[in-house]
């Protein structure tokens, strides 16, 4: 349970870092954290299926896909 | 004026939204289906993994609409991404600096492994959690890991929509011969063997290498798409 409470506490964070951040790499990170923890979390409330698909899609996929669309058009939110 | 009316008419959402979600209870016990999976999921489709029995039994025309739904997506990224010149894009990776040989040669040796270890989860997927979806974007993330890797690589997209047409067909075709032999779409036709054989559960594991070859070869095309496109800035 106290994971569980860590967890989202980190969550939380790293989704207000990935709103505040000026560099869109360290936004994309800080999202892909936000994936990774959940990630975490699904396998912790016992959804192996959902924590397998949300660390495959959402913390390696997207990240990359943001990646290379940032590296195609600009670094930094005007 | 512009903000207060935006104000007024987010809160207006608000409190219409709590009014008609007051009157829901939550924290009941109202899905009298979850028990009946519960209890009868493995003794109907013969797959332990109770997600993979309702994911590809009870509700396998729901899974047809969601790989119909990320064939559309990888179909509108294809068709967004190609609207621009094509450009000669090999001179633009001929800037990027080479990897290090350790990179290079790492991804390569781990590249078949991880697309094995894909293909380990969307075959096991009636007997362990995960199951085509996770399968193919392990697959994905294989070719990512190449593309990161190595400068310059290239996908040839002709054997991944070749795959991607055949597995969807496949799908397709398989739910027709049920609807054929038991009278109604995706119905399980084959013998269901015994629980946790790794040829057990009737059409599910087929289904879920079809689902999985989809999968990876959409996901595969969205990223070679992404990294073949366009210029470097």
């Amino acid at each position: 349970m106290i994971y569980i409470a860590i967890l989202t506490v980190a969550m939380l964070i790293a989704a207000g870092a990935a709103y505040l951040f000026r560099d869109l790499i360290a936004a994309v990170v800080a999202c892909a954290a936000v994936s990774l923890i959940a990630s975490a979390l699904f396998y912790l409330l016992q959804a192996p299926d959902v924590a397998m698909a949300e660390a495959a899609i959402g913390a390696a996929l997207t990240t990359a896909i943001f990646v290379i669309a940032i590296r195609k058009t600009g670094r930094y939110e005007k | 004026m512009r903000a207060f009316l935006s104000f007024s008419i987010l809160s207006l959402i608000v409190v219409g939204l709590a009014l008609s979600l007051s009157h829901v209870p939550f924290g009941q016990d109202r899905m009298r289906v979850a028990d009946y999976y519960l209890d009868h999921g493995a003794t109907d489709t013969g797959a332990p993994n109770l997600v993979t029995a309702v994911v590809l039994n009870y509700r396998a025309l729901d899974t047809l609409g969601e790989i119909t739904v990320l064939f559309i997506a990888s179909l509108g990224v294809g068709i967004f991404l190609s609207l621009q010149k094509k450009k000669d894009t090999t001179k633009d990776t001929k800037n990027l600096p080479e990897a290090s040989l350790i990179v290079r040669r790492g991804s390569q040796f781990l590249f078949p492994l991880i697309l094995l270890f894909g293909g380990y989860i969307f075959l096991h997927g009636h007997l362990t959690p995960g199951g085509g979806f996770q399968g193919g974007s392990v697959i994905a993330s294989a070719f990512l890991l190449m593309f990161l890797g190595n400068t310059g690589y290239r996908l040839r997209q002709g054997p991944l929509a070749v795959t991607e047409s055949l597995a969807g067909i496949t799908f397709v075709i398989i739910g027709l011969i049920g609807l054929g032999i038991g009278g109604y779409f995706l119905n399980n036709f084959l013998p269901k063997g015994s629980e946790f054989a790794l040829f057990s559960a009737g059409v599910i594991p087929i289904l879920y290498a079809a689902i999985g070859l989809k999968v990876g070869a959409e996901l595969a095309g969205i990223v070679a798409n992404m990294f073949e496109s366009g210029s470097e800035r």
